[in-house]
């Protein structure tokens, strides 16, 4: 028997390790993978009050949540290849104009 | 202790091993193996809550189909160790303290506020049968949406990645 606040503390965390790693992180892969770690830290706590209240519906707001991450990962790595191709660097630092 | 509890540290050992692993790391590929780490470990952390269909599809396609995604598009761009500049100087300085700060506050709230009811292993079945019901039945419009979001998003990827046409010989654009 766990308590539903456990599960609630270590999504807490992931997600402050990927707030801190989007602040951080200078690669831009590196920071597209810390919003991947968010996702998966609101995902635990999907799951974790969908097993708390008794309603399945936390966990088929799990699968939206992956549907999106999926389409955005699809969307920003294809961003990060045309960004790369005319920029030369994956430093988010020498990327500031939003122009191609 | 029961075992439940002993699986949910170990899991999420792992978890937080990991998490903090992909910011110590400077090569995005060493993040992109401790992120697969964080995911397949928080797949038992869905199993010890009864979804085990989430758990799957964690492993499947989170753990599988994304983060090869990433690792191919880390290959392909072949990135290396990132470089330090002043702005991220600055962002560890506030970043660290504030993630510290962030993961307490919410820690001490839950902790005080939640009460102590606990979550028995395997509380609510996640089978693929009552979620696909579920899922087509009670939420069949977001997922005709969300249908046409990804399929939207496969055709910007195609745009997007896709060589610009390059310009008859002599012409200059």
């Amino acid at each position: 028997m766990v308590p539903l606040s456990y599960y609630l503390v270590l999504s807490g965390f992931l997600f402050a390790c990927g707030v801190a790693g989007f602040l951080i992180k200078r690669n831009i892969i590196t920071i597209f993978m810390s919003i991947e770690l968010m996702l998966n830290g609101v995902n635990l706590s999907f799951v974790a009050f969908a097993a708390h209240w008794h309603s399945l519906a936390g966990q088929v707001f799990v699968f939206f949540v992956m549907v999106v991450a999926a389409a955005e990962t699809a969307v920003g790595l294809a961003i990060i290849i045309a960004v790369y191709r005319t920029r030369e660097t994956l430093n988010v630092d020498q990327v500031n104009l939003l122009k191609l | 202790m029961s075992i439940h509890l002993l699986l949910f540290l170990a899991f999420g050992a792992v978890c937080v091993a990991g998490a903090i692993n992909l910011l110590a790391q400077t090569h995005p590929i060493n993040s992109a193996l401790s992120l697969i780490a964080v995911m397949a470990a928080l797949a038992g952390e869905y199993l010890l809550l009864g979804a085990e269909f989430v758990a799957a599809v964690q492993v499947i396609v989170y753990a599988g189909a994304i983060m090869v995604l990433f690792v191919f598009t880390i290959m392909l761009l072949n990135a290396g160790v990132e470089e330090r500049t002043t702005g991220s100087r600055v962002a560890v300085l506030f970043g660290i303290p504030g993630m510290l700060l962030g993961s307490i506050l919410v820690g001490w709230v839950v902790l005080r506020h939640s009460g102590t009811e606990a979550v028995p292993a395997g509380a609510l079945p996640g089978d693929p049968r009552t979620l696909g019901q579920l899922l087509f039945h009670e939420f069949l419009l977001p997922f005709e949406i969300t249908s046409v979001l990804i399929l939207i998003a496969i055709m910007g990827a195609v745009v997007l990645a896709s060589k610009p046409p390059t310009s008859p010989a002599g012409k200059v654009d």
